[in-house]
């Protein structure tokens, strides 16, 4: 009966609004994606002088499209010791769980159309950093899981260290969170973008929190100098040595769709989000203040994404035990420091 | 009426993320050519002849870590309805918060004098 009263109770024009949207951002998601690739081998290229893919339409732009249909079109290898259904589930379970994580993200502020608010968040739910951990740390399944399944010392060695590196850096994640709810009073994403409107950007009251962030983001997605699931001289290929075809595209594409989430997420919680200072000022009409928003935001994650890559040819590789070591020895307790610290101020300044 | 409908969104963006994964798995599968042999079907092992079965007990450190992070990943849950309500419950719950901390540090410290996270021998 319950069920059958919310049905009828709900809102269809919400419904379909939220669908458009899904839609959308569906289709941007997938394409920084893809566009991270090309612009992590520009990248690299620049920085190592040479001149990087351009022969797939004009510098290179249609590469990433040529990328994809080579993968659809390759054949697929399925060793035959492996154990075929969580060899084929392991790919399909990290890319589906990298597509679920920026559901909760506040793109802007609302859009009117005819007058009626439209909302640029798909889900605003009121637990919304505890769902973005407890989303990402499904990611580890597929990699246990793809690892594994392969049934190659490689890929096992691979997807043990993989998912070893990525529960504890999860920890210090979590932790160097806490004083950014402690300012926010809220585990809301758009709750936290709202208290840093002007310059209150959290990077400015938690840098030591914005550190340790955003490290363990890069060692989340598995990115240098964290890659030591992937390490090319001793591991061959890591967890996805076995991989072919759009099975390890599914892979590839889904650490880069990763990369877009977390350099959203951390816009979003230390660089103020959508905001900027003297925004409110500019006297702009609401759709045309909401179009400036979305792109402030989307050029702070660009920003971000260019950091993640510009790391990655920058600094070489940590050793394991230094890897672990700076995850539970160094981070956790500079992240407990950081709570009493941020604790402390608030108890003896704000009252 | 705004919860139920942000939690619906997130089965439309689970049911968008699934269909995608398993149409695109499907075009691969159905588009890509089939020719196998015995040799491709092998495992990679840097070129070598496969020795044994790759699913052999492995460091036990690996296992360690996974407990203790369990451990202290429900100890990090707590923190957060603490953080959400921390201007709420004032001077009081923040001392009750430093007690808990305490305790987790001496936990922690005793597994780093126990060298459960010790990796170097």
């Amino acid at each position: 009966m319950l069920v059958l009263n919310t049905f009828a109770n709900w809102n269809w024009v919400l419904i379909t609004d939220k669908l458009i949207l899904i839609g959308i951002l569906f289709a941007v998601a997938l394409g920084i994606a893809a566009y991270s690739t090309l612009a992590e081998r520009k990248i690299a290229a620049f920085m190592q002088d040479r001149i990087g893919p351009d022969r797939a339409g004009f510098f290179g732009i249609l590469q990433p499209i040529v990328d994809g249909v080579k993968s659809i079109m390759k054949e697929e290898i399925i060793p035959g010791r492996a154990h075929k259904f969580l060899f084929i589930l392991g790919p399909c379970i990290f890319m589906t769980v990298a597509l679920m994580t920026y559901a909760i993200i506040p793109w802007g502020k609302d859009l009117f159309i005819n007058g009626k608010p439209f909302s640029l968040q798909l889900a605003d739910l009121n637990v919304g950093i505890l769902y973005s951990f407890a989303i990402v740390s499904l990611g580890v399944y597929g990699i246990m899981i793809g690892g594994w399944a392969s049934n190659n010392k490689f890929s096992l060695l691979g997807a043990v260290r993989a998912s070893t590196q990525m529960i504890s850096y999860e920890l210090a994640m979590g932790l160097s969170l806490i004083p950014i709810v402690m300012m926010a009073s809220s585990l809301s994403l758009r709750d936290i973008t709202e208290a840093q409107a002007g310059w209150n950007w959290n990077i400015f009251y938690q840098p030591l929190a914005f550190i340790i962030f955003f490290t363990c983001a890069l060692a989340e997605c598995n990115r240098t100098p964290f890659d030591l699931a992937e390490t090319e001289s001793e591991l061959i290929g890591g967890y996805h040595t076995e991989y072919s075809s759009m099975k390890l595209a599914l892979f590839l594409f889904g650490e880069y769709v990763n990369v877009f989430v977390s350099a959203t997420i951390i816009s979003i919680l230390f660089l103020g989000g959508y905001h900027f200072p003297g925004m409110e000022n500019l006297g702009l009409s609401p759709n045309w203040l909401s179009i400036v928003s979305i792109c402030t935001l989307f050029a702070k994650i660009f920003f971000m994404i260019f950091v993640f890559m510009w790391i990655r040819w920058t600094i070489p590789r940590f050793r394991y035990d230094q890897l672990m070591k700076l995850g539970w020895q160094i981070f956790i307790p500079l992240c407990i420091l950081n709570i009493l610290a941020t604790g402390l101020v608030m108890t003896l300044f704000t009252r | 009426m705004m919860q139920e409908i942000d939690y619906l969104v997130i089965l439309l963006q689970l049911m968008l993320a699934v269909g995608f994964v398993v149409v695109v798995m499907l075009l691969t599968h159905l588009v890509g050519p089939k020719r196998k042999t015995k040799l491709k079907q092998e495992n990679t092992e840097a070129g070598i002849k496969v020795v044994g079965n790759a699913r052999l007990p492995f460091n036990i450190k690996y296992f360690v870590v996974a407990i203790l992070f369990v451990l202290f990943d429900v100890e990090i849950i707590f923190l957060y309805p603490w953080a959400v309500n921390f201007k709420a419950l004032g001077t009081t719950g923040f001392i009750e918060m430093i007690i808990f901390i305490a305790t987790l540090l001496i936990g922690f410290f005793y597994i780093v004098k126990k060298g459960g996270l010790k990796w170097e021998k």
